[in-house]
């Protein structure tokens, strides 16, 4: 048992001042650990934070560059653009109330809608000299780098909200889900170069194997951007649709499909749908897989009224896949994925022979934005 | 297309920096004790030897994460390439992407059999650099 007078021995071992030092050196660490542990592995949070705070304000900054320097250099303004641009990073869309559900696909569609033209008519104003190619990738353009502000702001205002605060749950939260919040950020950021070079992108895998499967054949506008073509294809009518390329766009995939389906008064044998679809780690980019259901990604407003449609007529509905992961969809189409899309036309042209009868008709709808992408 | 700039990432503060000279200096001091001991023949040189090394490496990586006030941020974007056929004779020419290519664009006439050229492909080309995992395949 140790006595009350050897304590001090016990606690402070050694002979010289040196060991003296040291344990004092170790006790005192040891009772700062104890009591400020966690602030100070919250401090290594918020340092960890700052320097990715850092890296977005760059790439934030560097995304409003490229977009005013594209302006600048297709639109030909006569004023500088960067006082619309900023005001364009800045816009809100506020989304309808859902309190009341019945209703609300056809008030997000308006507000989207409405959202998109004045997107659209605001690219104008910035670029007077822009056609409508460069009109779609200058709007774009310009989302991708709002998308890149909005990230940022958000990430900052939890890194000074934690700040303030001093709490470690506000900040772990935030840091937890940093590397995805940064390779997302990463992604919009090759989105943006892309899109102000008018280069095909991982999304607009299924738009290619349309314009593949209508190229050569007559074409026709049908709804809102989006173009169709009566193409025979193993001895079936096939009604190939997509957006209107090459210009960046998405199109009403869904409306097309109904006014096709409306148009055939229903005799419709089989609806396919090829997509890019968001890969799991471990999955191979530029898989190809098939699947059944409506493969369109968005809102849902188009998905809405496709599957409304093929219930009213009964109409199966076939998907094929192209798997891919979030950077590789909003960047410049990677050689896996295009080649891949020829893989995706021989699945569509077997799926057509195996589920349907010679003399039928069916819908083929390329799904995805088709910048870059003719037809 | 590459764009480099530099940002000014972190500042420490002198209270910091007095801890890390004192944690310097006392390791060297350790490590001069533990010296000392070796010249006596004292099995206690190890304690003061693996104290002094320890405190060493850390104030010294701290000191270095001072120095390292710049830091530089890259947007590197890829080579993106063309492919232009000729869908009579298959001719192949691949190039660089210039503004206003796009897939299925028709270009000009065919140097070998005056048909018409056309865009059959545009990509990036992606050197993985991560292993892939080839055990749960």
């Amino acid at each position: 048992m140790i006595q009350l007078e050897t304590l001090p021995a016990a606690l402070f071992p050694g002979q010289d001042s040196l060991s003296w030092i040291f344990q004092v050196i170790f006790t005192l660490l040891f009772i700062v650990f104890v009591f400020y542990g966690q602030r100070i592995q919250m401090y290594i949070m918020v340092r960890e934070i700052q320097g990715s705070l850092l890296r977005l304000k760059y790439i934030r900054d560097e995304g409003r560059k490229i977009a005013i320097a594209t302006i600048k250099e297709i639109g030909k303004p006569e004023a500088d653009p960067a006082e619309r641009v900023n005001q364009f990073l800045e816009y809100i869309t506020i989304p309808p109330e859902s309190m009341d559900p019945a209703g609300v696909v056809w008030k997000l569609e308006h507000i989207l809608d409405v959202r998109e033209n004045r997107f659209k008519d605001e690219v104008k104003l910035m670029a007077p000299a822009a056609d409508k190619t460069d009109i779609n990738n200058l709007e774009n353009t310009l989302e991708a780098a709002a998308a890149l502000n909005l990230i940022y702001k958000v990430i900052r205002h939890f890194y000074i909200l934690g700040k303030k605060t001093l709490s470690l749950y506000i900040i772990m939260q935030i840091q937890m889900i940093l590397p995805l919040i940064m390779r997302e950020a990463e992604a919009y950021a090759s989105a943006l170069k892309a899109f102000s070079y008018g280069q095909p992108i991982g999304d607009g895998a299924g738009a290619l194997v349309a314009a593949k499967l209508m190229h050569g054949h007559r074409k026709r506008k049908i709804e809102k951007d989006c173009v169709v073509a009566k193409v025979p294809l193993e001895s079936r009518t096939a009604y190939v649709i997509k957006a209107e390329g090459p210009g960046g766009n998405v199109g009403k995939p869904g409306e097309a499909i109904k006014r096709v389906v409306e148009e055939n008064k229903g005799k419709i044998s089989t609806i396919i749908m090829i997509d890019a679809q968001l890969k799991l780690e471990g999955e191979k980019p530029g898989e190809v897989v098939e699947g059944v259901g409506a493969a369109i990604g968005g809102p849902g407003i188009e998905q809405y009224k496709i599957e409304d449609s093929i219930l009213k007529y009964k109409i199966p509905i076939n998907a094929v896949a192209i798997k891919e992961d979030i950077g590789d969809a909003v960047s410049p189409m990677r050689k896996e994925i295009f080649d891949a899309t020829e893989v995706a036309v021989g699945l569509v042209k077997r799926a057509i022979k195996e589920k349907t009868k010679e003399g039928d008709t069916v819908i083929i709808a390329g799904i995805g934005n088709s910048i870059g992408v003719g037809q | 297309m590459r764009k480099a700039a530099e940002v000014s990432t972190r500042r420490f503060s002198s209270i910091i920096l007095i801890v890390i000279i004192v944690v310097l200096a006392l390791s060297l001091a350790a490590l001069y004790q533990a010296y000392e001991l070796f010249v006596l023949n004292d099995p206690n040189m190890g304690y003061y030897l693996l104290i002094g090394i320890i405190g060493l490496a850390l104030s010294t990586y701290m000191l270095f994460q001072t120095r390292r006030q710049i830091r530089k941020f890259t947007l590197k974007s890829p080579p993106i390439v063309t492919t232009i056929i000729c869908p009579e004779c298959n001719f192949k020419n691949i190039r660089n992407f210039e503004r206003g290519d796009y897939i299925l664009k028709e270009l000009g006439q065919c140097t070998k059999c005056k048909g018409k050229m056309m865009i059959s492909a545009i990509y990036r080309e992606v050197k993985e650099k991560v292993k892939e995992e080839k055990v749960f395949t």
